[in-house]
């Protein structure tokens, strides 16, 4: 294949066809991962996405590939698709850091649940992406490690907590990618970057091996360009794990057949308080164009209403800061990661190392999550937002008896800039609005592109039931087949 | 401890027991569970608390923790929970504990032993579930060292109401309840090794007073000696300070065995504030009423029953049947001598061989639970011999040394080594007409009505008989020749 | 009227065994007061009657059967370790205190 057929198949095609050209030996496994790797060397330098390039590790696994297909076997439904990871998952033997300097040098002596089940499906990692520190965050500004830049313009973020993520699919810097979603930090940067990227139903993949945040809003999911990428790893990536008693052990879905599947038929329910006061005129003119793009393929649109909305993203910070505070308790320089040089005593050695290791988002959340969770204020605190958070979920599953999927916005904005909300924490929170609610249910939720304002990408989202992915899937696919919005490519 | 002052307050005192349960792996994940191997070598990423790493239940911990529970008639929880317990310490990976709070498994309950000579009942609050945290070893150079392989080993914490009165009354409570765990075979509850761990809360009060005075958590109890030094202790330092006039200080102590004093540990004031919250990694653990009684039905006949069906059914005396059912290997060995149903009167002469005898014999009376020289059916067959009158008690006696000694059985000692009983009447008649013949003076004088005399008489037969002859027969042919 | 100060942020540090500066501790505090503002808005949901949600999917504890896996191997098990000393985890002298396992769990 010459270099420019194999540069349009790392540009243009599929995960699926990129497998398919492997497996029917078309292409190497590795003239991808030496194309998507090229690209990393070219245009990483600007946009910051990957953490580490581990090209010694991409191109050892894209060779077995190609060799176990030299050898007759039909390699497996990855096969030889190049990933970036999120620097959340454990990968045995490649650092990993979640974007702290408290974990600067660990070396994990074991792979999650989900990388392992993506390699065993003949993917390769690329190696590991740049995110918010401890995934916290919404634009990428917190990692440790320095920002990640958007694709679509350099001088905005590419959004949070998984920004990497988000900026090396959307730059074309690998096929697809992993990250994780706590309260919207797959969906914010898929739309800041114009790509899909999917938040699955709490437990539908697991959690074993992927760094804590906050437990019980952790998600682990898949970004691609397309809702057919997404579905490709998802059906990979889902199902239940021994090694995680919340994920969930139902059948995975059929998520590439639901793509093709069409939506006639289906209600999709628009929530009044996501298309309230406080969102940008040309985010809310795309959602609500793609919302008649819905329509327009056979869609009912029904009016719904979700009324604890305005307290969702009060609830998270509440449950997630308690959360993170104990996630958080384990790294102390005794076992892993960053120790302090010289300690006298033991208490010094915690107090130094954490004081060292941690940046200034994970220590606002350690303090406010002790405030929280300390005896005599658990239940004004913790206490109160776990029952809120019924009431939240309650809405949701009361919408769904009226509808089979919402349509919101994913985001009130387009990426902002770089350093435009770094000083006022509570302003970068309430970047979440349209999204935390969907992860304290733990349902699913999907950002796909839906537009542009002034350049840069607009996103819609998806809400689906619990384990309703397919539904989520099937109205992305008929979307993306009738609109072309998740084609479009940032120049670098 | 001065007459005066236990006159004066009354101690209250309860305990918090930790039991280490005899899973073969952790109570989160699956490494070894076991003791003795080389530091860190029984760990993986759950007990090293690595990123990312997550608890899963094991199933065998919930059965024993369900068992104790059901074993001490609690109530338990069709749906518990599993919390998180923050502090720091090396020894604890995570920076929390994974324990029960607001929704432990057991609650209520009591455990039953006897006290002074009559039934005795110490309430429970609860029995919790938890994970055990790894051992520092303090070091030379102002350093320690850590070793996770005991991290995450299963716990069960049973707490007691603080219904215990004295220092004597808790030690008893901690054997009964050493003595329910083996039963149960949840856990070999070795206080030295630390299977079976104790911290006890103590305050005083004075007498006829209802509220409750200020406590003391002792800490590092590791032997039943110590338990009883440590309260003791603690009993008279409070009554010390009250009777000066002085406050008692809610506070945690270590036990110090080797100089017999606690000494206060250094206590911040946040020190207490573990910011418990639900596991989120664990979802809701459901106990249904078909594993309940599934469990119920699976439990053994426990010590105190054994102790009514002892003393009513076989009339064995309360001393005896407490000896026998302090261990289930000895309570088992002597329901294997005696069997199903037992002829009357065999119960008692059982219970005073395996009391007397085998008992004597062994160092670790848990040892009857394997092989032994002299196993249950053995023993049998000796008794059965005495009661057919083939072996007299004095004879038995030294076979039964032979048997524990050469590991033989009684019926093949009796049948190679003619040491049976002589019960033939010719032969003991012979006998006695000798004797009376050789002492006619006393034959004489016991027909006069000196009837001591019949003792004489036994001995000098026994002697010529060498000890084979069948009592019973001895005396009543005796009384014929005699009157 | 502020809802947290700098002496309880500084408590709080302690209990998160968290080192911080005293211009961290100023700029905390503020911060947080600001924070704590905003989240305040769940106390006024009435959640009479209702459960708390803490787990998203609802179903019982998995159980896992108590077999033997292995564990680590040779020194994987303490090759992240800032300092050890042979299989050991190394510390600064633990001076046993309230709380803390020693002697006994907790």
């Amino acid at each position: 294949m010459s270099t420019a057929a194999i540069e349009t198949l790392l540009l243009e095609q599929s995960v699926v066809a990129q497998a398919e050209a492997v497996r029917g030996g078309t292409v190497k496994a590795r003239d991808l991962a030496e194309g998507y790797l090229d690209r990393v060397g070219r245009f990483d330098k600007t946009l910051g996405s990957f953490l580490l390039v581990d090209g010694a590790g991409a191109r050892a696994a894209a060779d077995k590939v190609d060799a176990a297909i030299a050898a007759g076997q039909p390699g497996g439904p990855l096969a030889g698709v190049p990933l970036g990871i999120k620097d959340i998952f454990v990968t045995k033997g490649v650092e990993t850091t979640a974007g702290s300097r408290v974990l600067k040098g660990f070396i994990p002596p074991y792979e999650s649940t989900v990388t392992a089940r993506l390699a065993a499906a003949g993917a390769v990692s690329l190696g590991k992406l740049n995110m918010d520190e401890f995934a916290m965050g919404s634009s990428n500004e917190n990692s440790a490690f320095g920002p990640v830049r958007n694709p679509w313009d350099t001088t905005r973020v590419p959004g949070g907590s998984s920004g990497g993520s988000a900026a090396a699919v959307a730059g074309g810097l690998c096929a697809a990618s992993l990250g994780t979603d706590t309260g919207g930090s797959i969906r914010q940067p898929a739309a800041f970057c114009g790509i899909t990227g999917l938040k699955p139903t709490y437990g539908r993949v697991s959690r074993y091996g992927v760094i804590a945040f906050a437990s019980s809003l952790d998600h682990p999911g898949p970004f691609g360009r397309s809702a057919e990428d997404v579905a490709a790893l998802m059906e990979v990536m889902a199902g239940g794990d021994p090694m995680d008693a919340t994920s969930i052990s139902a059948p995975v879905g059929r998520y590439q057949a639901a793509c093709k599947a069409g939506l006639a038929g289906l209600r999709v329910g628009m929530p009044s308080e996501y298309f309230a006061a406080g969102m940008d005129p040309a985010v809310e003119a795309a959602v609500r164009a793609g919302i008649e793009q819905l329509a327009a393929l056979g869609a009912q649109v029904v009016p719904v209403t979700l009324p604890h909305t305005p307290y969702a993203v009060p609830t998270y910070y509440l449950v997630c800061t308690a959360e993170a505070s104990s996630n958080l308790a384990r790294y102390d320089g005794v076992k892993y990661g960053h120790r302090t040089e010289t300690a006298a005593s033991l208490e010094e050695l915690y107090a130094r190392t954490r004081d060292e290791g941690f940046g200034p988002e994970p220590k606002r959340r350690i303090v406010l999550g002790n405030y929280v969770l300390r005896s005599g204020y658990y239940d004004a605190y913790y206490g109160k937002a776990q029952r809120v958070r019924r009431l939240i979920a309650n809405d949701f599953a009361k919408a769904f008896t009226e509808c089979d999927v919402l349509a919101t916005p994913t985001t009130p904005m387009t990426a902002f800039k770089l350093g435009e909300k770094t000083e006022d924490p509570l302003q970068m929170y309430l970047a979440d609005i349209y999204t935390v609610a969907p992860a304290l249910a733990g349902v699913p939720a999907m950002a796909l592109p839906c537009g542009f304002a002034a350049g840069l990408p607009i996103g819609m989202q998806l809400i689906g039931p619990p384990l309703g992915e397919e539904t989520l899937f099937r109205v992305a696919g008929a979307y993306q087949r009738a609109t072309d919005w998740h084609t479009r490519r940032p120049s670098l | 401890m001065s007459v005066t002052l236990l006159e004066k307050y009354e101690p209250v005192i309860g305990l918090e027991v930790h039991v280490q349960l005899a899973t073969l792996t952790k109570i989160f994940s699956g490494s070894s569970a076991s003791f003795g191997l080389a530091p860190n070598a029984a760990t993986d990423p759950v007990v090293l608390g690595l990123p990312g790493s997550l608890p899963v239940l094991n199933k065998a911990a919930v059965q024993m923790a369900v068992r104790l529970g059901l074993a001490v008639g609690s109530h338990i929880r069709p749906v518990c929970r599993f919390s998180r317990k923050h502090y720091f310490y090396p020894d604890l990976p995570k920076g929390y504990q994974i324990s029960q709070f607001d929704e432990p498994l057991c609650e209520g309950g009591a455990v039953r032993f006897r006290f002074n000579g009559a039934d005795h009942s110490v309430p429970l609050t609860r029995i919790h579930m938890e994970e055990d945290a790894g051992k520092n070893i303090h070091a030379e150079g102002g350093v320690s060292y850590v070793d996770y392989n005991r991290a995450g080993v299963p716990l069960c914490e049973v707490v007691s109401e603080p219904a215990l009165r004295s220092a004597d009354e808790a030690a008893e409570y901690l054997r009964a309840l050493r003595t329910l765990i083996r039963y149960l075979g949840i856990s070999d509850g070795n206080m030295e090794e630390g299977s079976m761990r104790c911290d006890a809360n103590v305050s005083l009060r004075l007498r006829g007073a209802t509220k409750l005075g200020t406590r003391a958590e002792l800490k590092n109890i590791n032997s039943f000696k110590n338990v009883k030094e440590a309260i003791e202790h603690e009993i008279r330092r409070q009554a010390g300070i009250l009777d000066r006039g002085e406050a008692v200080v809610q506070e945690t102590r270590l036990w110090d065995a080797v100089r017999g004093r606690s000494q206060s540990m250094r206590s911040k004031e946040e020190a207490h504030d573990y910011r418990y919250f639900p596991e989120p990694d664990l979802p809701p653990l459901q106990v249904d009423e078909a594993w309940r009684q599934a469990a119920l039905a699976g439990l053994p006949e426990l010590p105190e029953q054994r102790f009514v069906r002892y003393t009513t059914v076989l009339g064995l005396s309360a001393q005896d049947a407490g000896v026998l059912v302090n261990e289930r290997e000895i309570s088992d060995y002597f329901d294997a001598v005696v069997g199903k149903s037992p002829a009357e009167g065999v119960g008692k002469k059982a219970a005073n061989w395996v009391v007397n005898e085998v008992l004597a014999r062994v160092e670790d009376p848990r040892a009857l639970g394997q092989d032994v020289p002299v196993p249950p059916d053995a023993l049998a067959e000796l008794v059965d011999l005495i009661e057919k009158g083939t072996l007299s008690g004095k004879l038995a006696k030294d076979v039964f040394g032979r048997m524990w000694t050469e590991k033989r059985r009684a019926s093949d000692i009796v049948a190679k080594e003619s040491v049976a009983q002589v019960s033939d009447e010719g032969v003991i008649e012979a006998a006695c007409k000798q004797v009376i013949e050789a002492n006619p003076k006393e034959a004489e004088r016991y027909r006069a009505g000196d009837k001591k005399l019949v003792g004489f008489f036994v001995g000098q037969i026994m002697k010529l008989t060498e000890g084979k002859a069948n009592p019973k027969a001895v005396n009543q042919i005796l009384a014929k020749l005699l009157s | 009227m502020s809802r947290i100060d700098p002496k309880e942020v500084r408590q709080i540090a302690v209990l998160a065994r968290l080192g911080l500066s005293e211009a961290e501790v100023t700029k905390l505090t503020h911060e947080l007061d600001g924070i704590l503002g905003y989240i305040a808005a769940v106390q006024g949901v009435n959640t009479t009657g209702v459960e708390p949600l803490t787990h998203a999917v609802g179903f019982a504890c998995p159980l896992r059967p108590d077999e033997v896996q292995p564990s680590f191997d040779n020194d994987d098990a303490l090759a992240n370790a800032p300092r050890r000393h042979e299989r050991f985890f190394e510390v600064p002298r633990i001076v046993p205190v309230s709380g803390s396992s020693d002697g006994g769990g907790s």
